[in-house]
């Protein structure tokens, strides 16, 4: 791990889907046994360039999500690398046993790539927003489960799970998000990074919670309370050593997530701590199903703000 | 391949019999198109399972497990004493297929109808690499309730899959009943040829027509095929024939003798 951490997050320019569409044809390029899979979204990730130039590495399986991952489990027998992507409860809920079973079970290896984390997907409204897919995905034995902070470790990660076996799930959202590492930034699969150090209250987070922690962070500061904020990207296996390390410093603990309270980030970091002494505090869905909105909107009805992890803070430290 | 029939079914019903309940009427129903596979088609070898050049086999219906046991241990893919061992505490034989547990074994299946997307996307690989091998999977016409099935024919026929043959066991019963009266199935061979596939249908307890049906398959160039096997549920021991109740089954003790009948009489037949 060499992580570059910015000292003020700056609006990138950069999708997320142009960058897995480029590191996607990057690793093709050097490695044919790399396959990609698509279920008709490739017009949304942008993955017709990659279909172009490889069209021997790319099958589009159409809306056909349940056999997608079975002909991906077909490939990765025959010793390919399948990275299949679609909408996020498409690449879970839709496809769940198939995972399960003849994936993590089989012991196969398969990359999934859910978009549009949670709010991220705006209009598309509440049958295309996941607020359940890292619960479901961290409840099947042995898979990787994160949530991509920004463009720089997109790119790091995907080259990473080329040769990591077994099911491993990289949730992001499809367009910009605010850059918080520098370019060429490398991540460790299972390690926490400390974005800020802190010593009343840590702020652990995914995602475009990040974004939301650093500001909360600021707010605090201004009140008086120094708030640590960690980039918590792999949800599992979690960074059990360094929750605890901050659990005994901070005492409280503040997550933020994207996603239902219930099974994310937020149960991975109270089972992490079940028997320390910190108080665990959970800012994200509270078990409700998604709606059509811009994402600001939504992050407001939800809770999803800076200003909802400041008053989760306040009210929780004594 | 007639004789071949008759050993796997011995010691299908001798494992079953140790374990005293199991899955004996699908897998009765597949024991000729195992012993013809198993008798020169595939393209095997037994002491390396994991074969590159090898032909695949996925049994997608994974709860017949057991017959395919039988016969990967004829062909001397393990002992034939680990059939002794069926569904122990900590066997390597599971009720249902298991790609890790048992050599021989090409893909782990048992929830129905992810089998056959397996296969599929074998069958795809071998094909983007410009390979030879042929792959082989066998579906249940109670499988066949699951959507999943019709999802991997269209991938199949779209992406030309005629490395693939696909063996569906016609034996019409299902776990609750007849398959008629649970989702009827009407015309599965013309259901699946309307999906694109070259399509027959032979008795499946007749080795020399499935035989014939296999070659023939093997020289159709740019679609996949299926053979649809008209088979008896619990095939090969009377009273379990066509028995309604015969998915899974714990024995009796007056079945327990007609399947120690049966196994003599096979046994007889072949001495």
């Amino acid at each position: 791990m060499s992580v570059t951490i910015l000292q003020e997050q700056i609006n990138s320019p950069v999708e997320l889907r142009s960058v897995y569409a480029n590191t996607l044809s990057d690793i093709i390029e050097k490695n044919k046994k790399v396959i990609a899979l698509e279920a008709d979204l490739m017009g949304a990730i942008k993955t017709d360039s990659v279909q172009k130039k490889f069209p021997n590495n790319f099958i589009n399986c159409g809306i056909m999500e349940a056999n997608m991952v079975g002909v991906a489990s077909g490939l990765s027998l025959r010793g390919f690398t399948p990275y299949m992507h679609t909408f996020g409860p498409f690449a879970t809920r839709r496809c769940f046993d198939q995972l399960f079973l003849s994936i993590g079970y089989a012991k196969l290896d398969l990359n999934v790539i859910g978009s549009d984390a949670g709010v991220c997907a705006a209009h598309n409204g509440g049958t295309h927003m996941p607020f359940e897919d890292l619960s479901l995905v961290r409840a099947i034995p042995t898979a990787v489960v994160m949530e991509m902070s920004d463009a720089v470790m997109f790119e790091n990660i995907l080259h990473q799970v080329e040769s990591l076996h077994g099911l491993n799930y990289i949730r992001i959202t499809r367009k910009n998000m605010a850059q918080l590492y520098e370019e060429n930034s490398t991540f460790e699969i299972g390690k926490g990074i400390v974005l800020r150090e802190g010593t009343d209250v840590t702020i652990v987070a995914t995602g475009i919670m990040l974004n939301e922690a650093l500001q909360a962070r600021d707010i605090l500061a201004k009140e008086g309370i120094s708030a640590a904020v960690i980039d918590m990207f792999t949800i599992k296996p979690i960074d059990e050593s360094l929750l605890k390390d901050f659990a005994a410093k901070t005492k409280l603990i503040v997550t933020a997530e994207n996603h239902n309270i219930i099974g994310g980030l937020g149960s991975a970091v109270l089972e992490a701590l079940e028997t320390s002494r910190a108080k665990v505090v959970r800012v994200g869905v509270r078990d409700r199903f998604g709606q059509v909105g811009t994402q600001e909107y939504l992050q407001e009805v939800y809770g999803l703000t800076a200003q909802a992890i400041v008053t989760a803070v306040k009210e929780n430290l004594n | 391949m007639k004789n071949f029939s008759k050993q796997i079914r011995i010691e299908l019903i001798n494992m079953l019999l140790k374990r005293g309940f199991g899955h004996l009427g699908g897998s009765m129903s597949i024991v000729e198109t195992l012993s013809v596979l198993y008798s020169g088609v595939m393209k095997i070898d037994p002491s390396n399972p994991s074969w590159e050049e090898r032909d695949y086999l996925v049994l997608s219906k994974g709860h017949a497990g057991p017959a395919l046991y039988s016969t990967l241990a004829l062909k001397g893919y393990f002992d034939i004493s680990l059939l002794q061992t069926l569904n122990d505490n900590g066997t390597s034989l599971p009720s249902h297929c298991d790609r890790i547990l048992t050599p021989g074994i090409d893909m782990t299946t048992g929830s129905l109808g992810q089998g056959i997307s397996a296969a599929v996307g074998i069958a795809m690989g071998i094909k983007i690499e410009d390979k030879q091998n042929r792959v082989y999977a066998i579906i249940g016409d109670g499988e066949m309730n699951e959507g999943q099935c019709y999802e991997a024919f269209q991938f199949s026929v779209h992406n030309h899959l005629d490395n693939l043959i696909v063996f569906v066991d016609e034996n019409k019963i299902q776990l609750d009943g007849f398959t008629k009266d649970i989702i009827n199935p009407l015309d599965l061979e013309a259901k699946i040829k309307a999906f694109g596939f070259n399509t027959v249908r032979v008795d499946g307890h007749d080795e020399e027509a499935i035989l014939n049906a296999i070659n023939n398959a093997k020289n159709v160039k740019g679609v996949p095929s299926c053979i649809v096997l008209d088979t008896i549920k619990g095939k090969g021991a009377e009273g379990f024939e066509n028995l309604v109740s015969n998915h899974h089954v714990r024995f009796s003790n007056d079945q327990n003798v007609i399947l120690h009948k049966a196994v003599a009489k096979l046994e007889e037949e072949l001495s």
